[in-house]
């Protein structure tokens, strides 16, 4: 309890976490590459000159410029414009900010409901307890894509098109987080049955403790580690499922597009030279996601030596 | 799996009116209560349902809105593609996974391993449809020595279509296939790596050194053995992943298989199709889960003392 | 046993390996979509004519110069201005082996007429086919009609007792989803068959050895379609040896495909014009945002048709492969001038004024419907438009599909704004007027009425006499383009690219005709 006497920066310092962390220089360097990306996708506006999805900005004669670094390249245009004349950098920043928007709100989704569901079936135990394990063993059979899948198509069925234009995001958000929770909600559910059984709970069930409260002031602080490192692979897996299903045209539409729909409306240019309208998103995707695993990893490592796949 | 039934069933008959998605504008009211008569979808849900229930076991699914072909024969020409596939996929994740997790689980710290370590990450990063574009670009465009997409020349056996008959079929599936396993093996890298890992460190392997057992005997013969059970549960899961994840790299290269007929269904909302996949994937499912069930009653004696198998 | 089994794989494999090198000379055609069926009167669309036409044949047909000539009749003659007498081929077979006579002749042309039929409005003139003899038929015109041949050059002929035994007497109701034999089945007097189908995958079409005509090169025995619906994909097909002749070549791989020494790539103006639909009828806007419809307004028609810069679409989206358009119809089409052709010019400034002054000075919003797989670089085509009227302040949301729920929709009166590409496949204006622009045309999706263009099309498909015939195809081309019912954007250029040794002669109607195909 003398750690409260410190200021909360001491804290952190003088933990172990945070000694692992500048030890590790993968640590270091993904987690910076990944701040660099999600300050720039945060705050693109005030970071490239162009807003892509404003029509009266874009000119189409800038079509096709390549990179500027290139013979006929522009210096305006770093990374080259699209098809419709679209500055590239631009575009794919705000794309950027689609797939973490998307990534971030179905990884949270899922983290509510698994840890929701995972703690209440620890706690509880009994049929509850059984009922919920079974969904999450049936869920983890079934791929998660097949799963964001599904949702969408009854989506597009249930929802007339020009509203499911406006909900893809939700849809979409909805279809990946209810593919990831019973990760969550297993752990969860292991760390309550482990918790449950100490004498600090009982002892506060004696005296009158209610449960809710049990669960999220003794509970739910012990379980946050082994959540945050599946969190983190999870987000990964996230924006990779967005940008697959985007890819494969039923994700976000392309007026809003994120990094896969990027690559897929690039794919046409693929042969006829103009590489970098699909090269770019894609390679961008592949560092986002690998910085991300990068640091999952390490955090698997670190948080919680004895958590696997 | 028949709640899958009645999921699917219900997205037949509540997503969208069927009748709207089968017949024009300008067909009348009549003409509409009419077929709603004959399609039997004045009965009540229950009568529906059984009825749904004995088409479906029978193989039939109704007529695709797309295609304008009863979605049974869709699936059966399709099924071949995909199996051929997918366990040509399955057979690469599995050995060449199970033997670098094995290598790097023995040999934590090689050069190698840290190599193949970092691609498998690399790999989990990698989304399949990026791979997919690369090769493609790669051996299809610049080296052009493979086919970037169909199943090239098949061979017609009456019930099934084989592309292995033919050197342009085996071609085509080198491909897709390897695209489609990559992510599996990083996978199973991964796990038979730590098996390994946790194994070698286990109490019966440290009292086979002590008695004195040659090293190598103690690594492959001991721990592999032990090393291999999760393999055989991944083995399951994979397919069913696998089958998934089918419909990306059946999207790229043009794969003419039940995913991409899936992935045409969604865009069209062609719900037949979309609701024969979903209990053809549903079967698939259960019947991995219950044939790995059974293998490992077999394998792992510590499941056959508790006597229990575990339904899927 | 075991060996037998063995032995039993060697010989298939010797087989298969045999049959598909030594013998088999196929051509491997794709393209971005399919045949929408193959019944042949259910659909007229390009490509599932393409398909029909080279199974299925009609009394007359375009040879590689376009120009009209014998095929199932081998002499006609009018007895009178309304009457026409056909005398056919005594040596047209079925590719059973039945002989096709008068009676599938009459049947076919009966069945093209019936409600299902979407070639009904195509021969509406006619009124009467009647059989003299087993190899003779009489056409009879409700009045005298000039362009009777070239629009019976798309009637094809099927057989009367294939389709008895097949319950395929009615073409197939392609908008209710009807299924029938004759959509995935086909039997006609043609040069090839199909022997497989399996829509949007892979059609297999091999020789009709009943056909009475000559192949250009007998090599060519069979061919296959696999569309391919992805561009990049339909070209790393052709590029890597998969596939021999893609007929909608995408404009941007065209000089690589050109540089590849084993492919070549050949270019023609299409006959064939894209253009913008804009709903004049509807009260308001479905899509809309201001209560009412602003397309009513010439101003507003107006107004969008100078904000497009078809210059930059040509330059950009299209790599120089297009025409832009004043009216939608091309050279060689009688009644097209060059004068007609010319458009109004880009002006964005005039754009914003014509809108101001209409009562729009902040634009509105609307949707804009387009096909993703049917014209050139159609879908690119549309998000360019949506940024040039962006910037007059008509806030434009795109909405592309596949072209089967595209055309299907737009049928259904579901479209405020909407492009479609027009072909005119009996090289007569009388075409363009009678679809888009007749009262209540079943491709009039604009609604446009207007009594002198009606009256015009009347005249058009009754006068004999040229001039005047001329006169009012001039004064109706006048009308409908001074009243900006659609917007024009440009005539497509088509490109097909081959293997260099592949040799199907490229046709401006984009349909390619395999019996005219050689190998060197």
């Amino acid at each position: 309890m003398d750690n409260r006497t410190l200021s909360s920066w001491e804290r952190i310092k003088d933990s172990d976490v945070y000694h692992s962390f500048i030890k590790s220089p993968t640590a270091i360097v993904s987690s910076t590459i990944l701040f660099i990306i999600f300050f720039c996708s945060f705050f693109v506006e005030l970071i490239t000159p162009y807003n892509p999805f404003d029509p009266s900005s874009l000119s189409l004669m800038d079509a096709f410029t390549p990179p500027s670094w290139t013979e006929d390249g522009l210096a305006k245009f770093i990374l080259g414009t699209d098809g419709q004349g679209r500055d590239m950098l631009s575009t794919i920043l705000y794309g950027c900010r689609i797939s973490l928007i998307v990534g971030f709100s179905a990884i949270i989704f899922s983290l509510v409901l698994g840890v929701g569901l995972g703690l209440t079936a620890g706690f509880f135990g009994g049929k509850y307890e059984m009922i919920v394990m079974r969904l999450t063993d049936v869920q983890l059979t079934v791929p998660s894509i097949l799963m964001a899948l599904l949702v969408d198509g009854i989506a597009r069925g249930l929802i007339s098109r020009e509203m499911h234009d406006e909900m893809a995001i939700y849809v979409l958000i909805f279809a990946i987080g209810i593919s990831e929770w019973p990760q969550f909600a297993r752990v969860s559910r292991a760390a309550t049955l482990v918790e449950k059984n100490k004498d600090y709970v009982s002892a506060s069930t004696i005296i009158g403790v209610s449960n809710i409260i049990i669960m999220f002031k003794h509970i739910l602080p012990n379980i946050l580690r082994p959540v945050l490192v599946i969190g983190t692979i999870g987000l990964a897996l996230a924006i990779l499922a967005e940008s697959t299903l985007s890819f494969l045209g039923v994700g976000v539409p392309p007026t809003t597009p994120s990094l896969g729909t990027l690559i897929r409306l690039g794919n046409d240019f693929l042969f006829s030279g103009e590489w970098w309208i699909t090269f770019f998103p894609a390679i961008f995707l592949v560092i986002l996601a690998f910085s991300i695993n990068l640091l999952g990893d390490w955090m698997r490592d670190t948080l919680n030596p004895k958590l696997k796949k | 799996m028949l709640v899958v039934a009645f999921v699917s069933f219900s997205l037949f008959n509540f997503v969208g009116d069927p009748i709207n998605n089968m017949v024009g504008e300008e067909t009348s009211d009549e003409e509409r209560a009419e077929l709603r008569e004959t399609l039997g979808l004045m009965d009540p849900i229950h009568v529906q349902f059984s009825r749904f229930i004995v088409n479906a076991s029978k193989g039939e699914f109704g007529i695709s809105y797309q295609l304008r072909r009863p979605v049974s024969e869709l699936i059966v020409e399709r099924l071949p593609a995909t199996i051929e596939l997918v366990v040509i996929s399955a057979l690469i994740a599995l050995v060449t996974g199970t033997l670098l997790g094995v290598y790097t689980g023995i040999n934590r710290k090689g050069f190698l391993s840290d190599f193949v370590l970092a691609i498998s990450l690399l790999g989990v990063s990698l989304p399949t449809f990026v791979i997919g574009i690369l090769f493609i670009y790669l051996f299809a465009v610049i080296l052009g020595i493979l086919p970037s997409f169909g199943r090239g020349e098949v061979v017609d056996l009456g019930f099934w279509t084989t592309g292995f008959l033919t050197v342009s079929g085996l071609k085509a599936i080198i491909l897709p296939s390897v695209t489609l396993s990559l992510f599996q093996m990083t996978y199973i890298i991964r796990l038979v790596r730590a098996e390994m890992m946790e194994i070698l460190q286990t109490d019966y392997i440290k009292f086979a050194r002590a008695r004195g057992i040659s090293e190598n005997s103690i690594k492959y013969k001991h721990a592999l053995k032990n090393g291999l059970i999760p393999v055989i549960t991944i083995a399951g899961i994979n397919i069913g992943t696998l089958i998934a994840f089918s419909i990306i790299t059946e999207t790229v290269f043009q794969w003419p298989g039940m995913g991409f007929l899936f992935i045409q269904a969604v865009q069209f909302v062609d719900i037949p199709i979309m609701s024969a996949y979903l209990v053809f994937i549903a079967f698939v499912f259960v019947m991995i889960n219950f044939i790995v069930d059974i293998l490992y009653y077999f394998i792992d004696p510590r499941i056959r003392v508790k006597g229990d198998v575990a339904s899927g | 046993m075991k060996t037998k089994n063995i032995v039993r794989i060697l010989l298939s494999l010797v087989l298969v390996f045999g049959f598909s090198s030594a013998w088999a000379k196929t051509i491997k055609w794709s393209m971005q979509g399919d045949s929408l069926t193959l019944d042949p009167h259910a659909q007229n669309e390009g490509p599932t004519t393409q398909v029909s036409r080279q199974v299925y044949e009609a009394l007359v047909q375009r040879g590689l110069d376009m120009k009209i000539g014998p095929a199932l009749a081998t002499k006609w003659r009018t007895t009178d201005p309304n009457n026409w007498i056909f005398d056919l081929r005594k040596d047209a077979k079925f590719s059973d082996g039945t002989g096709m006579t008068s009676a599938d002749v009459v049947f076919s042309i009966l069945r093209a007429k019936q409600r299902t039929s979407d070639f009904k409005e195509y021969i509406s003139t006619i009124s009467d086919v009647t059989a003299i003899g087993d190899y003779s038929v009489k056409i009879t015109t409700s009045k005298p009609n000039p362009i009777l041949l070239n629009q019976l050059s798309n009637i094809f002929i099927m057989s009367k007792a294939w389709s008895e035994k097949n319950f395929a007497m009615a073409p197939q109701n392609w908008d209710a989803g009807q299924e029938t034999f004759s959509a995935t089945n086909a039997l006609g007097t043609g040069p090839f068959k199909i022997t497989l189908r399996e829509p949007n995958t892979k059609t297999v079409f091999k020789r009709n050895k009943h056909w009475w005509g000559e192949m250009k090169d007998n090599k060519v025995t069979q061919i296959q379609l696999l569309p391919i619906k992805n561009a990049a994909t339909r070209v790393a097909a052709l590029l890597s040896g998969e596939i021999d002749i893609v007929t909608d070549a995408p404009v941007q791989d065209l000089k690589r495909i050109g540089s590849s020494s084993g492919h070549k790539v050949e270019s023609t103006a299409q006959m064939r014009t894209i253009f913008l639909g804009m709903d004049q009828a509807a009260d308001k806007l479905r899509t809309g945002n201001t209560g009412d419809n602003p397309f009513k307004k010439k101003e507003v028609r107006q107004a969008l048709y100078q904000a497009i810069d078809i210059e930059a679409i040509k330059k950009k989206v299209m790599r120089g492969l297009s025409e832009p358009a004043g009216i939608i119809t091309f050279p060689g089409v009688n009644g097209y001038t060059a004068d007609l052709d010319k458009r109004l010019p880009y002006d964005v400034d005039a754009a914003k004024k014509l809108l101001a002054d209409a009562g729009y000075p902040n634009g509105f919003d609307v949707e804009l419907r387009c096909p993703n797989d049917r014209y050139v670089n159609d879908e690119a085509i549309c998000t360019a438009v949506v940024g040039m009227l962006g910037k007059i302040g008509v806030n434009v949301n795109l909405f592309a599909q596949t072209k089967s729920k595209h055309f299907k929709e737009l049928k259904d009166d579901q479209g405020d704004f909407y492009m479609l590409g027009w072909g005119v496949p009996t090289l007569d204006s009388h075409y363009v007027f009678h679809y888009l622009y007749e009262t209540g045309a079943s491709w009039n999706k604009v609604n446009f009425s207007n009594a002198d263009v009606d009256a015009a099309i009347r005249v058009m498909e009754g006068e004999v006499d040229l001039d005047k015939r001329n006169a009012a195809i001039a004064k109706a081309w006048k009308i409908v383009k001074d009243d900006i019912s659609y917007l024009p954007l440009h005539h497509q250029v088509i490109s097909w690219a081959s293997k260099s040794n592949v040799n199907v002669p490229i046709r401006p109607n984009n349909e390619p005709l395999f019996r005219t195909a050689s190998f060197n």
